[in-house]
Formats: C-alpha cells, structure tokens, sequence
C-alpha cells in the first residue's frame, strides 16, 4: 500500500488544493482510504491530520472502510422517487440485509445511495457497478439480488 | 493559422460528413442513451454491418433530449434527409439494416421523422411532431447532431466565432453587449449576467479567476448534464469570452464526479481548444492568456452554492460563509471570481456569435432567452427540453410532454429542485420566467422540472426533499442543521400517521426562521418544498393528520391493498409477481393478501389485469374481505 500511495504522490505537488484530487486517486487504487493514507497524505501536504480527516469525511464520496467486490447506487432523485424508488431501496435493503454505506456479510455487495445520476428519464434507476439499470422495479430487484447468498447477479 | 483558415477546413470536413455518398449513422451516445442500451445497438449494428460488407460512417453524438425515445439512431443516405428511428432494439436494428440500408425501404412505421432537407413519404419532419415543435432550441443547437469529440463539428457550426469577435472588442463593450442581451443567471437566482462580469471586471486586483458551477446536483436534474456531454466546446467558448471580458487568466469547471462522461468529453475539448490557439498563452495572436483546469466534485450538494464550491476547489470542506464580501470582491483565494452555471456560459457564447438583439428577441421583457428544462415524472414524454422564457406550464406539461402519464390528472410541477416549489393546477396558465416563479413561492431553478399527478403525494414530496436537505445540510449554521431536522421528524410523523394538532403551523414557524436565517442558499431555500405544499395543499395534510388518510394513496403506512373477492379470477398472477410472498390463494381459490407480510410495494396493483381490476388500494378504512383464500363461486369462470 505504502509504494502506491508514494507512487501516486509522484504524479502530485504538495499544493493545498491538491487534497481532494489526492484522495480520490487513492481511493481508486486502492478502494478506499485506509487511516495510515490519510496519515500519508497529511505528510505529503504539510497539514495537518486532522484537516485530511476533516475532508475525508465531509464528502460522501469518500469511503474509510473496504466495500464490497459489487457497489451497489441506488439513485434517490426526485424523478426515482416519486416512480417508486423508496421502495426500490427498501427492497435491496431487505434482500442484501443490509443498510446504506454497509457492506454484506461476504464482502459480496456494498448499498449506497447517490441524489441523482442525472438519468431521469429511465427513472427509478439503481446502479451496479457503474452499470445503469433503469425502470427497475420489485421483480427485476427481485431477480437481480434474489440469489445474493451466492453472489451472482442477473440482468 | 487564421481563424479562417481553422473554419474552412472545420467546414471541409463537415460537409464531407454530410454530403458524403457513404450511408451515415448517428447514435445517440449520452449518459442516458447508453444507460437504455445504446452500446448493444450499436454492437449489433457494427456486426450486421460488417455481415453485409457495408462500409458506413458512424457517429456519436449527444442526446436530442427525447429521453423517453432511447435509445435513438438516425439513419441518412446519401441524398435523404435524415430519418430518426427510436426505442431501438437490437432487433429492429437488424430490420433497418436490411430494409432501409441494404434495401430502400425506410420503414416509415418505426420511424420517429425526419431531419434536414428534403422529405420521406410517410414519414413527418421531426422538429414538427409535438415535442420538439414548440421548442426553440439556442443552448442544445447541437445536441444530437454533432460529434462532442470533434472540435471541428463545433466550429462547422458557427462556433468559436463568438469568441474571434469578443476579441476584437474592449472588455467593456462585451460587457456592454452581455446587459443588452439581458441574459440572467441560468443556475437559479437569475442575477444579471453583465453586471456580474461588470462587478468582478471592475474589482481591484491583478489576479482574476472564473469558474464554471458544473456541481448540478439537483435531484430530478440534467439540462447541465446533457449539455456537457452533448457539446462541451459552446460552454468552453463562453468561459473563454468571459475571461476575456473580466480580465481573467484562470479559469475552473467544478463538475459533479457523478458525470464521468461529461469530464472525459471536457478534457477532450479543452486539448483540442490547446491545439488550435483558443485556451493557454497568447490566444490566437492578441496576447490573452487563459487556462482552464477541471475539478472534480467529491459528492456534496452544498458545493453548488458558491462559496462552499470555492472552499472545495481550494481542497477545504465544502462549507459555506457569510456574504459580503461578495466573490467578485473576495473569492477563490481571496481574489476577484466570477462564477456562472454552465448554461449561462453557453448562453454567453452563443450571444457574442449572433449579437444581444438576435438573443433578446425570445423570451419576455424580464426573463430574455431560452431555458433549458430536464421534464419527468409522471409525464408521457420525458426529456430534456428548450422554450424560450414565459411560456405557460400549461404549453410545457401538454404540448411538449404530451401530457400527465397514463391520461391522469395532473396535481402540480416541482420547480427549483430541493429550493423550489410545487406549482399546482391554478399555475398551469402563468408564464414559465422568473417573476412569475417566484410569485407562486417557487424558484427558476437550475430547470429540473418534476411533474406530478394524483397519486403523488404532497407531503411526502415535501418530507423528501427536506430528508434531503437535511442530509446536504454542511452543519455549519444552527437554522440550517436543527430546523430541517425538526421539519423532517414532523413530516416523517405525518405521513406515518402520527401527525398531531399544529403541526402545520408548527413547519410554517420553523420554515420561516430557516428561512430568514440560515447562513447561504442550502438552507435559505430549503423549507420552500414544505412551505408551498401547505399553501397549495393543505387539504391533504390535514387528511393526513386529523383522518390518517393518504388521499394520493401513496403514504404507505397509511394504505391498504386488497383483492375483492367478487372480482378476483384466481388466475395466479399477482400471487407469482408478489415479491414478499404476502398473496394467498390457488386454482381456483380468491387470493387473499396477507396484511402482516404485505410491504405496500404495489406489485399486485400493476399486474392485475385490466379486465379484471381485482386489487385495490384505499386510505382509512378497513375492508371487509375474507382472511383466507376461498373458492370461488359456482358458475364464475
């Protein structure tokens, strides 16, 4: 972990407004921010650890705790809602057992939800991997999680 | 080389497309398109193609806005116009590939219209079929038609030629030409555009800075979106002519890191602006220097108020601070910034190519121009739309949305995202500018515009936007972080069925002091969504509180379903679809539906069918049907 966060300080000047750009290129290698980064990173800027942390958790896009091999985003805009979409995340969270921002059991699934993606029109849509499944509702839930134990994932 | 020389060859190579005797393709390659599967059409296409030895140009262009019609493709042979096709399969792919390419035969039954020059027996031309008839499209001139990774589409099109007249003039004659254009701030507030580059262009100080707010994080929003993915090189433009006329040699996009296409496609954009002397040192020949650097968000909504997206760029928590002194004083670092929504330096750039008086002719005497607006919800034909401004909301939801989905009665439009309000019945004939909105309690807004209809809730609408609100709140402001706590357990209790007596007048007397005294917009706006659904329908919250009725039938703690024995054909199928197994019943046997196991999802509700209409949802009262499946009566079918 240590050289590929030093390996990515390389690409980086110790300017200030290089703090968000830093972390998110550590949470792409390595899929989140581990405790001894942000140590790293406050290093690396000369400042101090408790304005990394300060950001690091400011922005929900940052996550200090390993996610699971599959995110999964359920999109809570306006136009997924008023289609059904508390429903949509009611029923992931039943079928995954598990809350926004926590990871099954298995390491399987990460939940997460995101204010809008922007996809509107397809509304409500969910989020798996970057995959965008739009006019999802109970059933196609239903079929892409029902089998979550073994952790496979139909379209 | 001259600009003109850049143009002829931009033009060359536009017209080569265009009049080329190859069959051209256009796939529409947005965000959206390809969320509805525009990759696998265009994999079956490439395949089919190649099948047949066809050889064709295929290109990828933004999104027309016809959201609900994705995936789009068009089709254009050499001397036709251009034919739209869409809600393309990879089916029908095949078919048009055989019948219209391989055959002539344009298959006028799966056609949407057609483009351009020329007509097509049997088939209309699509800018005259409803939705797109009444729009005038200036911001999305060209969305959908050319290829977003070719600066070369953009300057075939009249662009940049904007900013080859901006520097001929003197910042104050651009600023000059901006106030006539009365062109307002197209992020919401609707501040002048001219006077805001004036403020910043007259502010001491060497070091200037402009920004482009990208941060559209709006729920139910993406006229920014679009734009970006569509044709970053028009916003790109405008944010050079604003750097020219402010005096700035720094510029900034802060995009939501939600929009990974729309980044790509800017940094795309802003090499090839490098390449051809238009970004970067001594722009083209008139020793101007400006650069652009792209910042990606890191997921919090407060960043799309100003100064709290000033703290991120400069890598600090996105909190905002007090005003005065205002950014055009004191911003970015200290100095002098300006900062525009993206459709406002689209719409910049387009003014200083065709002139304020050409601009000024739409729109009212107020609100000049066109605005771009994201139309869904519960609407027939969803999408990303353009009308010039004061249009009636009667003409947006009917004539260009074709109406409230499912022929049902429209209840009201949600303006301004999470700082807006509902606009109901009573609004549909006021004109769509910026006074009007504010009249009726809402705002302009960045243009998401949420249509709802009978079965959509007031109060829980209100309750979700305040659990949004209340989720974006940064804390730093006491009215802000508590009062939207407190408005969210009060509408959480009202729609669970547990409103008490003043819990009204309780939200309207919190709303107004987070109203009056939160710290920046967030939390200056956010009881708006509350405080116009109790102007608008108090009615239902009273049902909510003093019957514990859901009269839109969506508060799921207040409604039951049930199947009615006398309608149910026992044909198995909502006790197959039920996804929480809560339907008893078999051949023959009523199906019943298990109150304790059933989660409101609704399922059985949309798969009943039609003929039979057995299930049914109510508020407030308790149905007296059987609680264990029976036979069915002798003699029924």
């Amino acid at each position: 972990m240590k050289e590929k966060i030093t390996e990515i300080f390389t690409k980086f000047t110790d300017e200030r407004d290089n703090l968000i750009p830093l972390l998110q290129k550590i949470q792409e290698e390595l899929g989140y921010l581990p405790e001894e980064s942000l140590k790293e990173v406050a290093k690396f800027l000369h400042i101090p650890e408790s304005e990394v942390f300060g950001v690091g958790t400011f922005y929900s896009q940052f996550k200090l705790k390993p996610g699971g091999k599959k995110t999964v985003v359920v999109c809570r805009g306006t136009a997924c809602h008023v289609k059904g979409g508390a429903r949509i995340q009611k029923d992931i969270e039943k079928m995954l057992g598990v809350a926004p921002g926590e990871t099954t059991p298995d390491m399987e699934y990460t939940l997460e939800t995101v204010a809008c993606i922007g996809a509107c029109a397809l509304a409500p849509n969910v989020v798996v991997d970057k995959e965008i499944f739009g006019q999802v509702n109970a059933r196609k839930i239903k079929e892409m999680f029902a089998p979550a134990e073994t952790g496979t994932t139909q379209d | 080389m001259t600009f003109e020389d850049i143009r002829a060859a931009a033009i060359n190579e536009w017209d080569s497309l265009e009049k080329s005797d190859q069959v051209r393709i256009y796939l529409g390659s947005a965000t959206c398109g390809r969320a509805a599967g525009a990759k696998t059409i265009s994999d079956e296409l490439e395949e089919e193609l190649q099948k047949r030895n066809i050889s064709a140009v295929i290109t990828q262009v933004g999104c027309i806005g016809s959201c609900y019609l994705e995936p789009l493709v068009d089709i254009t042979k050499p001397g036709k116009p251009r034919i739209s096709y869409g809600n393309m399969t990879p089916k029908k792919m095949v078919e048009l590939v055989d019948d219209y390419i391989v055959n002539d035969n344009p298959r006028p039954d799966l056609a949407l219209g057609s483009i351009g020059e020329g007509s097509v027996e049997g088939i209309t031309d699509f800018f005259q079929t409803p939705m797109l008839k009444s729009q005038v499209r200036i911001i999305l001139r060209n969305c959908g038609f050319i290829d977003p990774e070719k600066i070369n589409h953009y300057i075939a099109r009249g662009g940049y030629s904007g900013l080859v007249r901006t520097l001929t003039m003197t910042p104050d004659q651009v600023i000059e030409e901006l106030k006539k254009s009365g062109l307002r701030g197209r992020g919401g507030a609707g501040f002048p555009t001219g006077q805001k580059w004036e403020f910043c262009q007259r502010a001491p100080g060497n070091e200037k800075y402009i920004i482009c707010n990208a941060d559209e994080g709006d729920p139910g929003a993406f006229m920014n979106r679009s734009l970006l993915e569509g044709d970053p090189h028009s916003v790109l433009e405008g944010m050079v002519i604003g750097s020219h006329a402010i005096g700035a040699s720094q510029g900034y996009i802060y995009c939501r890191a939600e929009y990974p296409l729309a980044i790509e496609r800017l940094k795309i954009a802003t090499d090839q602006m490098r390449k051809y002397g238009f970004l970067g040192k001594n722009i083209m020949g008139t020793g101007h220097n400006f650069e652009i650097v792209i910042k990606e968000g890191a997921g919090a909504f407060v960043c799309g108020e100003e100064t709290a997206l000033m703290a991120s760029i400069e890598g600090k928590r996105g909190m905002p601070r007090p005003r005065p002194p205002f950014p055009a004083i004191a911003g970015l670092w200290g100095k002098p910034t300006n900062i525009n929504n993206v459709e406002t330096w689209a719409a910049a750039a387009v003014i200083m190519q065709r002139g304020w008086e050409w601009y000024s002719q739409f729109g009212t005497e107020k609100s000049k121009g066109t605005k771009t607006f994201a139309l869904v919800g519960k609407i027939e034909r969803t999408g990303l739309i353009e009308v010039p401004l004061g249009m009636t909301l009667r003409s947006i939801i009917y004539d260009i949305g074709g109406g409230v989905l499912d022929g049902k009665e429209f209840k009201a439009a949600q303006t301004g995202g999470p700082s807006g309000g509902c606009l109901p019945q009573s609004n549909l004939d006021s004109p769509v500018d910026y006074e009007s909105l504010a009249a009726a309690g809402s705002i302009m807004g960045s243009g998401g515009m949420i249509v709802m209809d009978e079965n959509t809730c007031p109060v829980d609408i209100a309750r979700y936007f305040i659990s949004f609100t209340q989720g974006e709140s940064c804390g730093k402001c006491v009215p802000c972080r508590l009062g939207t706590r407190q408005m969210q357990k009060i509408l959480q209790r009202i729609c669970n069925g547990n409103g008490e007596q003043g819990d009204i007048e309780k939200l309207q007397k919190i709303g107004e002091t987070v109203k009056t005294g939160s710290l920046c917009g967030l939390g200056q706006t956010a009881p708006n969504p509350v405080l116009t659904t109790i102007r608008y329908f108090r009615d239902d919250y009273e049902a909510h509180i003093h019957d514990k009725k859901c009269p839109s039938l969506t508060c799921k703690d207040l409604i039951r379903f049930y199947i009615l024995p006398d309608k149910c054909q026992a044909c198995l199928i909502c006790l197959r679809n039920c996804p929480a197994e809560a339907i008893l019943g078999g051949k023959r046997m009523i199906h019943v539906i298990d109150q304790d196991k059933c989660t409101k999802c609704g399922t059985c509700f949309d798969v009943c069918p039609k003929k039979f209409d057995a299930v049914v949802r109510v508020t407030g009262e308790k149905l007296d049907v059987p609680d264990e499946p029976v036979p069915m009566l002798a003699g029924k079918a």
